[in-house]
């Protein structure tokens, strides 16, 4: 009977109760997008990161996990970690932001795709590498390689100029996603045009017995970084660094979340409390009638509070919804930019927020309702 | 405003047939089922006490049809919310089914509007959102009671003329099927006493008429003990006893 009520209730002011569902789903929205984002990115990041096919990689002393920008290290570095015992090849690369998230990576490209290869010691078969869809590779100084979703974002196809960092490139190859970065230029350019000759962001290792990375990792720590072998340069096998790759190791992403879980959660909060309240106010009179004939408190909040619980559960599969529609327009209209996953086991977290906020945004107005005075209720207009 | 009178009830309201109904309580004349003694209420309005009864004093028998008229302001919707256990009294004696009301909590009361006490409103106060007969099973609920009607309530919606109009909300009612839906709700779970406020305040005098012999049928047929608040004396003539309120006192 009470479900009737509550439904009876709904459907009898289908605006408020849409508009109520509609701002539950956009909290669960922002929630699920900006998670599905996070994910999304980091696992494109570990992906484009495995798919050079590289065992170990070496980064700069004081580098984190995300940073986007910086060739604090010398190329002689290449040389000198490719002449280790048991590496099969070392190429460096440089990382330079063209704003936002987006960076350009300068590439000693023959190295590279020879990394990206099974290639692993001489005999081994080149096959693999870049997998160029359209075009191919360097032919000019100018030149650049993009993949596939940033050449679907910009439209453009080899032969076709793009200009970064004051620069007019000319697309030579799309090429297959997956492979280190969006975006490759040849590094001896990328250093002349940034002012970084003979400076690198990170060398790449391919080894000769990958399983053996671990150990490798731990003799070059101890090589490179003598009596403290946990700080100075950042050395990971791949695997380790593409672990590292989580919304929770990196803090800054983290606690971005949380923030916009918190705004969220306050957004979700008001706008039930303004429907509740507002439910409240209108049902004075209604309230009244159910104390006249016998309803007690608990009678009345349970009313209020199952309707909001239900409230919260249906803005809860529209945000859903609605989170597939983000990602398909992000998928769709900006490829190349962030991407979005569908984190499952973020569905009942953000629906226990959209319903816990809910139900607190309940609090007070069910409170009024209970404390309301039978009498003066029942001669409310 | 139209209204539909079915035959039954035409004929049934015209010959004051009362043997086909089992009363819903036996009635017992004699026996008090509502006894005030001295009964105060006074009201802060800002920082005046409004002293909206002083010292009222009435009994009322089991099976008894009781009207009380005064003009407003004269303290008969005070009495009537008191006596519904909707505002509890400031001093005197109040017993409802020998139930002390002064000495009883807020849920005490709710407790005794649930089973002791019907209401019918000058202004029906139906819940808009359901239909008639939701408006009537939900009393049920409320007091706990499977919400399905057995025979003998079905018979008392046939009487009532309603029965037909069961699945209709009230906004497509008139006022006085409103008002009959509002009495079959009153009356749904048994109370020992029904309270009816002004009942044919809104209804036009045909609609009056039909809703006030509706109550004296209920009376008169189910033993229902009712008390009947109102300002006009044609009302109050359908009852067996009238007294008069003038400024929170009973004067006759």
């Amino acid at each position: 009977m009470v479900n009737t009520l509550i439904f009876a209730n709904l459907g009898h002011r289908p605006l408020r109760t849409f508009l109520s569902v509609l701002a539950i789903g956009v909290e669960v929205t922002m929630i699920l997008t900006l998670v599905g984002v996070s994910y999304g990115t980091l696992d494109a990041s570990a992906r484009r990161a495995r798919g050079i096919g590289a065992d170990v990689f070496v980064r700069p002393p004081g580098s984190s996990v995300m940073s986007l920008s910086s060739a604090p290290l010398t190329e002689k570095m290449v040389p000198r970690l490719g002449s280790e015992s048991g590496v099969a090849l070392a190429t460096g690369t440089m990382v330079q932001s063209i704003g936002g998230f987006d960076t350009i990576q300068g590439v000693d490209f023959p190295a590279i795709n020879r990394m990206a290869s099974v290639w692993r010691a001489p005999g081994d078969p080149e096959t693999g590498g870049f997998h160029f869809l359209e075009g191919g590779p360097f032919q000019g100084d100018d030149d650049i390689l993009i993949d596939e979703f940033y050449a679907k974002q910009k439209k453009v196809h080899p032969g076709d100029h793009i200009k970064l960092i004051d620069h007019d490139w000319r697309v030579a190859g799309v090429y297959e996603s997956g492979k280190l970065a969006r975006i490759l230029a040849k590094i001896d350019v990328l250093q002349r045009l940034t002012g970084n000759e003979g400076k690198i962001s990170a060398v790449y290792l391919k080894l000769k017995d990958p399983s053996q990375a671990d150990n490798f990792v731990t003799h070059l720590k101890q090589e490179l970084n003598p009596g403290d072998p946990e700080h100075g340069y950042q050395i990971y096998t791949v695997e380790d660094f593409t672990s590292q790759l989580t919304v929770n190791s990196v803090t800054l992403l983290r606690d971005f979340i949380y923030v916009v879980i918190g705004v969220a959660s306050i957004v979700g909060f008001i706008v039930v409390f303004m429907a509740m309240y507002t439910a409240v106010l209108e049902r004075t009179r209604e309230i009244g009638i159910l104390k006249a004939v016998g309803a007690g408190p608990g009678y009345i909040l349970n009313i209020l509070f199952r309707e909001t619980i239900l409230l919260a559960l249906l803005g809860t599969a529209f945000g859903i919804a609605l989170t597939y529609g983000t990602q398909w327009l992000m998928l769709h209209a900006v490829p190349a930019s962030l991407v979005q996953e569908t984190v499952y086991k973020w569905w009942p977290i953000a629906g226990g927020i959209a319903i816990v906020g809910a139900l607190l945004g309940t609090v007070v107005p069910a409170a009024r309702a209970v404390k309301q005075d039978a009498t003066e209720a029942l001669s409310y207009e | 405003m139209s209204e539909r009178l079915p035959e039954e009830l035409a004929q049934a309201t015209a010959t004051h047939a009362t043997d086909y109904l089992e009363p819903l309580h036996a009635p017992s004349t004699g026996a008090s089922i509502i006894r005030v003694e001295d009964l105060c209420k006074t009201y802060r309005v800002g920082e005046v006490d409004v002293h909206a009864l002083n010292g009222v004093s009435l009994q009322v028998s089991r099976g008894e049809f009781l009207a009380i008229v005064g003009t407003s302001g004269s303290g008969k919707s005070t009495l009537f919310n008191i006596l519904g256990g909707l505002t509890p009294p400031t001093s005197g004696k109040v017993s409802i089914n020998e139930q002390d009301l002064a000495s009883m909590t807020n849920a005490q009361r709710t407790d005794l509007r649930k089973r002791t006490v019907g209401f019918v409103f000058q202004k029906y106060n139906l819940l808009p959102t359901l239909t008639a007969e939701q408006n009537i099973q939900i009393v049920r609920h409320v007091a706990g009671r499977p919400v399905g009607f057995d025979d003998h309530f079905k018979e008392v919606l046939e009487m009532l003329g309603i029965s037909k109009r069961m699945h209709h909300k009230p906004r497509a009612l008139s006022g006085g099927e409103q008002q009959r839906v509002a009495i079959a709700r009153a009356i749904v779970n048994g109370p020992a006493i029904l309270l009816a406020d002004e009942p044919t305040g809104n209804l036009d005098s045909k609609n009056s008429d039909t809703v006030l012999n509706l109550l004296r049928d209920l009376n008169k047929r189910l033993g229902q003990t009712i008390l009947m608040i109102t300002h006009n004396p044609e009302a109050a003539a359908y009852a067996d006893r009238i007294i008069q309120m003038r400024d929170g006192q009973v004067v006759a």
